[in-house]
């Protein structure tokens, strides 16, 4: 396969798997008494027990962002961190891997959080 | 000298519990609203006095926007009644701010004597009814009744910040950003639309818990307000042109005229409105059910209405104010959301019976 | 008595909760979902899109992987911050909240909403009030996830 085609392929993958996650969610949202949070909160929960029982990571290397992007992946990545300090510092790997991927994220968000609320205004 | 309203025969003024008829009639003299860009682009944006041009009105933040326009809707009813502070007796506001924040930094550049109410969006018929028994008791000369809504105070408040990406169900309304205000009078050289009698609402609650679902919570109110205000003024529904609840919404409206055929024989026949539905064009803005809030009923009546039964389009008009009177705190308690109706009879001067 | 009145009420309750529900409005499931689908797959993309262009430069696929949701989360909250975030989800819905698009903007719309009460008491306070739920309940799921394989598969990653 070229180059090319194997870009493309990624990319609809990608776009494809994201959206059906969406998709999922909405319609929990719609047809459960479910909200917008508590679907978050369930679906980074899903992230993190299909990571720490080896699917999720897969579906990554299938879909790429499509399954990277959506808020599930936090969860992955949090159980992921706490996975790589255990094997390498034992039990204290348990408090201290958590954030280990995710921290670059969260971090980001404060502080771009931090400077929007300093330039901008809400507009309603 | 202009003759008094004429009172009905035998006239009693406690006719029920919770209902009275006025023997002589309090008069509105004046009204004004203040309305934000939203409510401009509505169907009923030509009877509004003050359209804004955006949502914060020269403001820091939209609380202080809410008790700009209530202070200005307070200030220019007075000002279109020909009347000074000094004419008027007393001060009845309400509006959507945590602790009624809203009216009492609207008035406290004002030397109104002045009394805050709350029954949610059923505040302003509910405080028109306490003016009028100030008034026809001989408590006050006048009294200036107010209430009002922001849309993202409210917001921001009771749901999300406002920049959130939050997708509303179709039963959800829109909090009018809007504050009306009128002035009551017992004088009989003022002359005006008489309030002629009211039912006060029993707070009910049938188990409703979605905050996102408030029209259908306040239907089975504001028809047991509505039945309860019949049978002790005995007037029948031919008798008024209009009835208009405050703000059911499309959906709430559905449920309330169902409910009413249903549970209670009352058939509306085609004589009821909604001031949340009426404000806003359904086909041209994204406000699911239609609009909610204190300024629905506020503005609809200082706006729309007082003009439309000064110009004799309507003659005896049944208000409906309904409200939710949960809070957030009660709502993630898991409680359900109790409710109310306040009901007032609007009549044109000189109507037979 | 009061227990009449109550088993009364409690009828009246449940006969509206009925009538109630045979007259609400459902969702269109079918147009919701492919809106969600849309938006959700197009941020994906873009997603794949930044990822590919962090590998072009020389980065490994979850180095790449890491960057590219940084670089997400600063679209989110530009949106936000230039108030355009909520126009797409009001028709995205689901597609615009499940993304990590969407936890930026659950994080940077209080922080501008709640400035007014000031950086300390209002912004900074008030900051995790829509995305807290989703930490917390992430660390400890992923806590507990964690420590069962780690238990299970006795100490291998």
């Amino acid at each position: 396969m070229t180059a090319a085609g194997w870009r493309t392929v990624e990319y609809l993958t990608a776009f494809l798997v994201g959206g059906a996650l969406c998709a999922i969610g909405q319609l929990v949202i719609d047809g459960t008494r479910l909200t917008a949070g508590h679907t978050m909160v369930l679906y980074v929960v899903a992230g993190a027990v299909l990571g720490a029982a080896g699917l999720y990571e897969p579906l990554v290397r299938f879909a790429g962002a499509g399954a990277a992007v959506p808020v599930s992946n936090f969860g992955f990545v949090l159980t992921r961190g706490i996975l790589d300090h255990l094997a390498r510092e034992g039990w204290w790997g348990i408090l201290s891997g958590t954030f280990e991927l995710a921290g670059a994220a969260l971090s980001a968000v404060i502080l771009l959080a931090l400077v929007a609320a300093v330039l901008f205004r809400p507009r309603g | 000298m202009p003759a008094a309203p004429a009172a009905p025969a035998g006239a009693l003024r406690r006719l029920g519990q919770g209902s009275i008829r006025f023997r002589l009639p309090p008069r509105i003299v004046a009204g004004y609203t203040v309305v934000g860009p939203m409510e401009g682009k509505g169907p009923m944006a030509g009877y509004m006095d003050t359209v804004l041009e955006d949502t914060y009105y020269g403001e820091r933040c939209w609380e202080r926007t809410e008790s700009k326009m209530l202070k200005e809707a307070v200030q220019n009813a007075l000002r279109q009644a020909r009347l000074q502070e000094a004419d008027v007796d007393l001060s009845f506001t309400a509006d959507m701010l945590g602790q009624l924040v809203a009216s009492s930094f609207a008035m406290r550049s004002s030397t109104l004597p002045h009394v805050g109410i709350y029954s949610a969006c059923a505040s302003f018929a509910g405080a028109l009814a306490l003016a009028g028994m100030a008034v026809e008791g001989g408590f006050a000369r006048r009294a200036v009744v107010a209430a009002s809504s922001h849309h993202d105070a409210a917001e921001r408040q009771y749901r999300f910040p406002t920049e959130l990406g939050v997708q509303r169900p179709p039963t959800s309304q829109w909090t009018v950003t809007g504050a009306g205000a009128v002035v009551v009078s017992g004088e009989a050289s003022d002359q005006g639309i008489l309030v002629a009698e009211a039912t006060f609402g029993r707070v009910m609650d049938m188990g409703i818990k979605d905050p996102f679902d408030m029209g259908t919570a306040m239907a089975p109110a504001a028809a047991d307000t509505l039945v309860r205000h019949l049978q002790h003024t005995g007037r029948r529904l031919e008798e008024f042109d209009l009835v208009l609840t405050g703000d059911l919404g499309r959906v709430g409206s559905r449920v309330f005229l169902d409910w009413l055929e249903e549970r209670h024989g009352v058939s509306l026949d085609g004589r009821h409105s909604d001031c949340g539905a009426l404000l806003y064009n359904p086909a041209r803005q994204d406000v699911h059910s239609g609009g909610s809030g204190l300024g629905a009923s506020a503005c609809t009546v200082s706006g729309y209405l007082l003009k439309a039964m000064n110009r004799g389009l309507v003659g005896r008009v049944l208000l409906v104010g309904t409200g939710c009177l949960h809070s957030q705190v009660t709502h993630f308690q898991g409680e359900s959301i109790p409710v109310v109706a306040h009901a007032v009879t609007l009549e044109r001067p000189g109507l037979a019976g | 008595m009061a227990s009449q009145t109550q088993t009364r009420q409690r009828q009246q309750q449940a006969d509206f909760l009925q009538f109630a529900r045979r007259r609400r409005p459902r969702p269109s499931y079918l147009k919701n979902a492919l809106w969600a689908f849309l938006v959700g797959g197009t941020i994906a993309l873009v997603g794949q899109l930044l990822t590919s262009a962090f590998m072009a430069l020389g980065l490994a696929a979850q180095q790449a992987s890491a960057r590219a949701a940084v670089a997400l989360v600063f679209l989110g909250a530009l949106l936000t911050a230039l108030g355009v975030y909520d126009e797409l989800a009001r028709f995205g819905g689901a597609g615009a909240a499940i993304p990590i698009t969407g936890f930026a903007n659950s994080v940077v719309a209080p922080a501008m909403e709640f400035a007014r009460e000031g950086y300390v008491f209002g912004m900074a306070a008030r900051m995790f009030q829509v995305a807290g739920p989703v930490v917390v309940f992430g660390v400890a799921a992923a806590t507990v996830s964690a420590l069962a394989r780690w238990l299970i598969t006795g100490g291998m990653r």
